[in-house]
């Protein structure tokens, strides 16, 4: 995992929401966005600049769900399971996603850093349940039997 | 009643003085209270609420995290608080290791403790505690993160007070942890191996790392000559755990144990504190007089200061003194003389220290692969050791220290407490060397165990600034204030607050006891009958024999391997 890091993207990201302590959520959130996870090389340099330890920046980093401290895919599928699409069976969407790209629910991406694949508990569009969205565009009233069409579609994208 | 503003504790109206909390008050009036997450020098945590008291109303408040009221009537042991007490406490060993027996930490642990207390003789979920998860890596400290409660006193006390931040929490709900960043061993944090996490821990999450079979091991061995030097501060440290009262200086007593025990040779540390302070004072009178303005001379006689420096301000390296530590001065005179020994020489430090173990193993401080100091042990291993071996302690009579290097001075006892490196150089610099003069540095405000003191004196016609620091935030606020411009001559840094009588190898200790450890060393520095370290007649035979030519091979150090982890 020996990403190279732009630190000027870094320095960019600080520059606009101000080289202070409070600041870090919104910083690793700019960074998360750039490499769509934190890469574990910026914590000591955010560490220095922000004169934080990096310990915790790793407390505020593994806090909070949305930050992701492993290289994810270049598809993010996100199934929703909030009660709406759970009721109309997203529970086997899920299971079949993870069956064709040999996922679990501790292995979230692939090793390829093709896909990853991972549950939220609401998208907040229960009249199209079941409902999932790759890299935020929206897939509607999902079943078992689509889910091999788009991966397919997805794979010769890639 | 005047201005006077009272409230009732458990019945008795109890007078309001400016107290921070409830807490702080019904613990005044004599009531011990039970906590695990709070200590008066950290930040408020409110998390174990074990401390919990009733009000008149009927509420439940967090005694730590209450400010007492005038009027207010509060109740401390109600039949609702025991259950909730006993409650919390089932919850916590419902998922902690019950193998106390064999825990590092068996009767010290607090969680043990208030088991005891409270009653408590079943839980009633089933156990789910996690496998040991252990983290030896560092010469220091022990990790064992399952047997951590969450309290966070050990994550306020690495950030709060040393400004270390190698440990915070991480992750969340059930699967908090207390953590390094990524969860790395704690040597490749920045840790600096002060120990006070394990001094605030309440249970065997962080303990010290136990060195003491090693000890036994080469006692036992009759081919093996076992020095031994103690440091100033374990005298005052160890007398409560084996009977004696707090701070009472009990060196006689811990020779005659070591003795006992198979101890060759037994000498005081404070002996090699007369070194560092000659050499120290040679290095300042030498900076004074090139008039060199620009920064201060740090003390290098604390190895977690040392290490701190290193990891977080490599630029001021060259201006910590180059004089090695005391223990390490000692040791490698101590060594160069068992050469002469047909036997293999082990020697120990008693140190009231954790990073001293980490310092014993550093490459500066070996020769040919083979460290000066074989093995450190802490005073709190030295009270294991005395009681393995059964010796009633407080039966000893006291012994006397051995020779050849059994001279010591009132300026070397003094070391292990804040201030007492900066008064033993004042003692030896000083022009005014009559009683007088001595008694008026004492009186410079160099004693006391605030964490930032200040004190200005004259060397010849030039005003010297001199500042004491301990806790290593207290020391990082004085060096950016000393990058801003501010300036001083000489700097002591001592990372444990209080010096080392507070040390992470002492036993723990409520405050006003800490404050008894520093007079009991004042009050062994007044019983010794020479006060200066010049005076120490064995300097000038140590200057003309074993150091003749070698003193900046046996006494000074430059840290090099800056990356060695640690």
């Amino acid at each position: 995992m020996n990403q190279t890091i732009d630190f000027q993207v870094v320095d960019n990201i600080i520059e606009e929401l101000g080289c202070k302590p409070s600041a870090i959520i919104g910083i690793l959130q700019g960074i998360q966005e750039h490499y769509r996870y934190l890469p574990k090389e910026v914590f000591p340099y955010l560490a220095k600049r922000l004169g934080i330890s990096e310990a915790r920046i790793y407390s505020v980093a593994t806090f909070y769900e949305n930050f992701s401290l492993e290289p994810k895919g270049k598809f993010v599928i996100k199934i929703c399971d909030g009660t709406a699409c759970h009721v109309r069976k997203s529970i086997p969407i899920l299971e079949k996603l993870r069956e064709e790209l040999g996922l679990s629910e501790n292995k979230k991406t692939t090793d390829d850093l093709g896909f990853t694949v991972e549950t939220v508990s609401c998208l907040g569009a229960c009249g199209l349940a079941p409902v999932l969205t790759v890299n935020d565009k929206v897939y509607p009233a999902m079943t078992v039997d689509k889910v091999s069409e788009l991966l397919k579609n997805l794979r010769e994208e890639m | 009643m005047g201005n006077k503003e009272y409230m009732i504790i458990d019945g008795i109206p109890v007078e309001i003085n400016g107290e921070k909390n409830l807490l702080e008050l019904i613990r005044k009036v004599g009531i011990k209270l039970p906590t695990f997450c709070y200590h008066s020098e950290l930040s408020v945590y409110g998390a174990c609420r074990m401390c919990m008291v009733e009000t008149e109303r009927g509420s439940l408040e967090a005694a730590c995290s209450t400010p007492p009221r005038a009027g207010m009537e509060i109740k401390t042991n109600t039949e609702r608080l025991r259950k909730y007490r006993k409650n919390i406490l089932e919850l916590l060993l419902a998922n902690h290791c019950r193998d106390c027996t064999t825990c590092n930490n068996n009767g010290k642990c607090k969680l043990q403790d208030l088991a005891m207390r409270f009653n408590i003789q079943n839980v009633r979920f089933p156990n789910t505690a996690a496998e040991p998860k252990v983290d030896d890596s560092s010469p220091s400290i022990t990790r064992d993160t399952n047997k951590c409660i969450l309290c966070g006193d050990c994550v306020r006390m690495c950030n709060e007070i040393q400004n270390v931040g190698a440990i915070d929490f991480a992750h969340r709900g059930s699967k908090m942890t207390i953590s390094t960043s990524f969860d790395a061993p704690i040597a490749q944090s920045p840790c600096v191996g002060c120990g006070q996490c394990a001094v605030v821990c309440p249970t065997g999450a962080i303990v010290v790392k136990d060195n003491t079979a090693e000890v036994w091991k080469a006692l036992d061995d009759k081919n093996t000559k076992v020095t031994v030097q103690i440091a100033p501060a374990v005298r005052v440290g160890l007398g409560k755990e084996l009977g004696l009262s707090d701070g009472e200086n009990a060196m006689g007593k811990i020779v005659a144990a070591l003795r006992r025990m198979g101890f060759d040779e037994i000498y005081d540390t404070s002996t090699g504190a007369d070194l560092t302070v000659l050499e120290e004072s040679n290095e300042l009178l030498k900076r004074l007089e090139e008039g060199k303005q620009d920064m201060p001379l740090f003390t290098s006689c604390c190895p977690a200061w040392v290490r701190y420096c290193e990891k977080n301000y490599p630029e001021l390296l060259p201006h910590v003194s180059t004089c090695r530590s005391p223990m390490q001065m000692f040791a490698a005179i101590i060594k160069e003389e068992s050469k002469n020994s047909s036997r293999k020489a082990v020697h120990v430090a008693v140190m009231p220290c954790t990073a001293k173990k980490f310092e014993a193993t550093r490459d500066e401080f070996k020769v040919n692969g083979i460290p000066n100091v074989d093995y450190v042990i802490t005073t709190q291993e030295l009270i294991q050791m005395i009681k393995e071996s059964g010796i009633v302690f407080s039966e000893l009579e006291p012994e006397s220290i051995d020779m050849p290097f059994g001279t010591m001075t009132g300026a070397g006892v003094i070391f292990g407490v804040t201030g007492g490196v900066t008064e033993a150089v004042l003692r030896r610099i000083a022009s005014d060397k009559s009683n007088t003069g001595l008694m008026s540095i004492a009186y410079k405000g160099v004693r006391g165990m605030e964490g930032v003191k200040e004190t200005t004196i004259m060397y010849g016609d030039r005003e010297v600034r001199i500042a004491i620091v301990s806790g290593l935030k207290n020391a990082s606020d004085l060096i950016e204030r000393i990058k801003e411009g501010e300036h001083y001559d000489f700097v002591e840094v001592m990372a444990c607050p209080g010096g080392c009588i507070n040390g992470g190898g002492q036993p723990f200790v409520p405050y006003e006891a800490r404050v008894m450890r520093g007079k009991g060393l004042y009050s062994a520095d007044k019983l010794c009958n020479i006060k200066r370290s010049e005076e120490n007649p064995l300097m000038m035979s140590l200057y003309n024999g074993i150091l003749k030519g070698r003193v900046h091979e046996l006494l000074h150090v430059e840290y090099a391997s800056k990356n060695q982890e640690g």
